[in-house]
């Protein structure tokens, strides 16, 4: 049995094309995943993401134990609604999700990690709370479903449909968060466009997802999220990192703080360990498409570097084929490598990712 | 969308038509580039080349995935529709009017033994189930 969102009914309203992702029900697409996609560079969209579990951490300290549980030092979130992405590893230095930490006051943050990982992060958390914080409260919260809201126009057209959001919100930096009423609204998002991500209860989003509908946000599904990270060059959990690699090889180095004298899970194993290769980004010279786990060759005179596609796909935006490949930390930008596709040998330009940034060819 | 009558298909979703030269055409049906979504790649043949039965003759990839087309029938291809190389969207716009290439058939009783449209439509009906 599948498991639902509070608005699966409303995607099959809409003619949602739903696959089983991860053991959830899902929309693929409301009939083109491209249409989509340049809805959201281009207007605005909006996407069910309400399959991520957002978990309540509450209680005396709860930033101390943050502190130990991710690798990002949490002492950056200063501000009440501040927003900080990283990820939590395992003793040995994998990475076991990636997720953001809202900090809302001093005794209670909100952590959303992935569908996915969802039972094995809680698991985790709750287990390390036991060890580092038998005190603390952890809150899973499938009562909340999750509207992602994307787009250049996708503020605006928020505040259509909320107007009493709108002074609350204007002021939002990027990675910032306020709650208002029954409403938590971030300006955070995985497209690489402007736009928030809201929370609410699960009960009231069909009538918020068909509000948004009707002043023209477009209903967007996991096939154009899933082309809008990758342009946005950013990862997604199984695909370009796991617990069997190093966040430094997973181009996670930004989100992981080893300036600090803080300790924290995994910590240890990511002094001991050599940083020898990297992400990085693929766009393809000749006609093809790159998917994740081809193999990638870069030829030197002396020898060669192999690695593999993480993530590779069709950017509608650039129209070509764009890839995150793990390879050789001397693999540097603008070398071309080739691709093995199938029995060819495709040739590659590799390029700084992002691909894409608020509607813009970066590349 | 309805099936047509006029042309022949295989289990893997190609849909071939009979030419009044003996030659078939060959695409994939409206089914394939329903379940594929939209197209942005394919992969064509080299005029010349030389299939068995079911062999692997084109890739047809979408956003999603990547198909391998099957040849439908034993033969040579005589011609590819480059066309498609430019625009695969047309696929997805009218999948049984993009054929990718024709075929001269190297045993035309292979066309005879294909699913007609009926046989077809139960097999995408069984394949609901």
């Amino acid at each position: 049995m599948l498991k639902k969102t509070p608005l699966n009914q409303t995607h099959r309203e809409m003619n949602a094309k739903m696959v089983d992702f991860g053991g959830w029900d899902m929309p693929l697409h409301y009939g083109s995943q491209l249409d989509e996609h340049h809805k959201v560079r281009q207007d605005a969209g909006m996407f069910d993401v309400s399959h991520m579990l957002p978990v309540d951490i509450k209680g005396e300290n709860t930033r101390d134990f943050l502190r130990k549980l991710v690798a990002n030092n949490v002492d950056k979130l200063t501000i009440p609604g501040k927003a900080l992405y990283t990820c939590m590893l395992t003793p040995q230095g994998g990475v076991i999700d990636d997720l953001i930490i809202y900090f809302l006051s001093e005794t209670w943050f909100r952590i959303v990690v992935n569908a996915g990982t969802a039972d094995k992060d809680v698991d985790w958390i709750l287990k390390q709370r036991n060890i580092i914080a038998p005190d603390l409260e952890v809150l899973p919260r499938r009562d909340l479903a999750m509207i992602a809201v994307q787009g250049p126009n996708a503020r605006a057209k928020v505040w259509q449909v909320l107007p009493e959001a709108k002074a609350a919100t204007e002021e939002l930096k990027l990675f910032q968060s306020v709650t208002l009423n029954h409403f938590f609204i971030a300006r955070t998002g995985y497209t690489g466009e402007d736009g928030f991500e809201i929370m609410l209860p699960g009960e009231e989003s069909p009538a918020f997802w068909k509000a948004l509908h009707g002043v023209g946000v477009a209903p967007a599904g996991l096939g154009a999220r899933d082309t809008l990270r990758l342009e946005a060059g950013m990862n997604l959990y199984g695909q370009d990192m796991d617990e069997t690699i190093s966040p430094m090889e997973s181009g996670l180095g930004w989100t992981v703080d080893l300036k600090s004298d803080r300790d924290f899970i995994g910590k240890q194993a990511l002094l001991d360990s050599e940083v020898t290769q990297h992400l990085v980004g693929l766009v393809l010279l000749d006609r093809g498409v790159l998917r994740s786990h081809q193999k990638v060759v870069a030829q030197r005179d002396d020898n060669e570097y192999e690695g593999e596609i993480t993530s590779g796909g069709f950017s509608p935006t650039i129209n070509q084929s764009i890839a995150l490949a793990r390879i050789a930390v001397e693999v540097a930008p603008d070398e071309e490598v080739n691709v093995l596709v199938r029995d060819k040998k495709l040739r590659a330009k590799v390029v700084k990712y992002p691909f894409v940034r608020n509607g813009k060819v970066l590349v | 969308m309805s099936i047509p009558t006029d042309l022949k298909y295989t289990k893997s979703h190609e849909w071939v038509k009979p030419e009044a030269d003996g030659n078939v055409s060959v695409g994939i049906t409206d089914h394939a580039q329903e379940l594929l979504g939209d197209m942005v790649f394919v992969e064509l043949p080299q005029v010349g080349d030389t299939f068995a039965q079911k062999q692997e003759c084109a890739v047809a990839e979408s956003v999603k995935a990547a198909a391998d087309v099957y040849s439908p029938v034993s033969g040579e291809v005589i011609e590819v529709n480059s066309a498609l190389v430019d625009n695969p969207e047309n696929i997805n716009q009218d999948a049984f009017g993009s054929w990718l290439f024709k075929l001269k058939p190297g045993n035309p009783s292979e066309i005879d033994e294909l699913l007609d449209a009926d046989g077809y439509q139960a097999l995408l009906d069984s394949e609901e189930h």
